[in-house]
């Protein structure tokens, strides 16, 4: 699916199906499903819940397996998790017993002392927590407890991030906050990002394209190309078309 | 005699008051209430004492003293400060906490790593539960001929006995919590390409510290109640001891003195390791520290 001509994708799901053996019969999550992302793109999976869209980021992370086809991250096969892509969970990820500071460490400890330092450093003043470095979690409000999420993933600078609902437990405000951040840590940082989402807005506001998914079995239904720049202001009238043909393809008629 | 039974009335009268009414701060309450429950115990104790006396004649002169088969609030502290006087208190205390330190203190440092690699380990959670589950419910109490076959009336039995009765909540303690830790947490371990050893070092570990935290301070709690029933049988020394010793002696005040210093020190031991609580490394998983 990416243009002809362009490059290698960054990353590659070939005819990927997931098949659950339940006592009495067979239940499937994932249909042949194929999808490329390219480096540096910002994919958004939208679809209600129970599409397998979970099941999707778990098998491109590495956390669990296709019962058939296969999925490819620079051309090689991936076979398991991997620091070069790394998965945001909700901010319940973060560790509670450690430090803002040693949460980013987490992934670092490899590095030589002075990189690890300055890597730190430089994604906690990223993510806005400069300041901060000493608090624990428990005493961070809960966008703040995701910004550590997201900068402890961003410091190991990995290809691709993946992100599973990652704003799915703040308040709405948060919410906007968050997404304005994002994009503006993407923006410097240009690394891949696939996130899930059952939210159409949000899937409109970060996503360069937005890969609509139907449940059982979950596979693609449509993948809507959004062309335009940040920010984006997607109460306007040139969104209302795609709004309601995002609605349209979840199945929701909306009224404008 | 029911006169001694006065200052105590006043102070439940007044407590009674003071629990009714709004108008004393948080800290007042928190002060003054646990003294009013005491005082209403002492009170109930003294009065108990009134109800059942014997009459102590004295066959030269005739007179008749009564005198309370039971030895009351005042007895008690008397017979206290004689303990404290000659110093047995002190030695003895000291006996009963050095055992219980060193049972526990072994009981930890075994029951601590067991109890992680056993719910880190799924095969060594197989090889080792069904035993410590057929250990467990047999009373620490059971083991006192065994440890007397083997260690003799020495403090190594009260420590064996000790050990026993704390290790099995430890261990227990230690792999419930290693099962409860979220997944998300295992697997952001995993993802950062953290390797197995480091894993466990900085996310097992860590997570788990709260809960055997938890049940340390539970394991300490049966093992203070379990060193008297130790030192009452064998061994000769320590606040167990003298309370079958007194007892023997028909010193019924000594009897009360020891139960009162096993509370007291029971409530300073709990103190002790409710700070541990306190540790920032720690504090996340105890939603409200007391």
């Amino acid at each position: 699916m990416t243009p002809s001509g362009s490059p290698a994708p960054k990353v590659a799901v070939r005819g990927v199906s997931k098949v659950f053996q339940r006592k009495s019969d067979a239940l499937v999550v994932l249909q042949g499903v194929d999808l490329d992302v390219s480096a540096g793109e910002f994919v958004c999976l939208l679809g209600p819940s129970g599409c397998g869209k979970s099941t999707l980021m778990n098998i491109i992370g590495g956390f669990d397996f296709p019962t058939s086809g296969d999925v490819s991250i620079d051309s090689a096969p991936v076979e398991g998790p991997d620091p070069r892509r790394v998965f945001v969970f909700q901010e319940y990820g973060v560790f509670p017993w450690a430090s803002v500071w040693d949460n980013v460490a987490l992934g670092l400890r490899r590095l030589d002392a002075a990189e690890q330092h300055a890597r730190i450093q430089h994604y906690i003043e990223l993510v806005g927590l400069k300041g901060f470095e000493k608090t624990y979690p428990a005493e961070l409000s809960g966008g703040m407890r995701q910004r550590v999420a997201v900068a402890r993933a961003l410091a190991v600078k990995p290809d691709v991030v993946l992100m599973d609902e990652p704003l799915g437990a703040l308040d709405s405000l948060t919410r906007l906050k968050m997404r304005a951040e994002l994009l503006r840590i993407w923006q410097e940082e240009r690394m891949t990002i696939l996130f899930v989402t059952h939210d159409v807005e949000e899937s409109m506001q970060l996503a360069d394209r937005v890969v609509v998914m139907s449940p059982r079995p979950g596979r693609i239904a449509e993948i809507v190309e959004i062309d335009a720049p940040h920010p984006r202001e997607v109460d306007s009238p040139e969104y209302v078309e795609i709004k309601a043909r995002l609605y349209g393809l979840l199945g929701v008629t909306h009224s404008f | 005699m029911r006169y001694s039974l006065w200052p105590f009335i006043t102070v439940a009268i007044a407590a009674a008051v003071l629990y009714g009414s709004r108008i004393f701060k948080e800290r007042v309450q928190r002060v003054v209430l646990p003294l009013a429950t005491a005082a209403i115990f002492l009170a109930a104790w003294q009065f108990g004492c009134d109800l059942k006396k014997y009459e102590l004649r004295d066959s030269a002169t005739g007179t008749v003293r009564l005198l309370e088969v039971f030895p009351t609030p005042w007895q008690t502290c008397v017979e206290l400060g004689r303990m404290s006087g000659d110093g047995t208190l002190l030695r003895y205390t000291v006996a009963s906490l050095y055992r219980v330190a060193i049972g526990f203190g072994l009981a930890a440092l075994i029951g601590i790593p067991v109890g992680l690699w056993m719910g880190w380990s799924t095969r060594t959670f197989r090889a080792l539960n069904p035993m410590v589950q057929a250990l467990r419910p047999i009373s620490p109490i059971a083991w006192i001929p065994i440890a007397i076959l083997w260690f003799g009336v020495e403090d190594a039995s009260a420590i064996f006995l000790i050990f026993v009765a704390s290790i099995f909540p430890i261990m227990t303690g230690a792999y419930t919590a290693v099962h409860s830790i979220p997944s998300v947490y295992v697997r952001s371990a995993r993802n950062f390409g953290l390797r197995r050893h480091e894993v466990f070092r900085y996310v097992v570990f860590p997570a788990s510290l709260p809960q055997i935290i938890t049940s340390l301070r539970f394991a300490l709690g049966i093992a203070w109640m379990v060193i008297v029933a130790a030192e009452m049988i064998a061994v000769q020394s320590g606040l167990g001891y003298v309370i079958t010793d007194a007892r023997n002696g028909n010193n019924y005040a000594r009897v009360c003195g020891a139960m009162f210093c096993l509370g007291v020190l029971g409530i300073v031991l709990d103190f002790g390791m409710r700070q541990l609580q306190k540790l920032d490394e720690v504090r996340w998983g105890f939603s409200k520290v007391s």
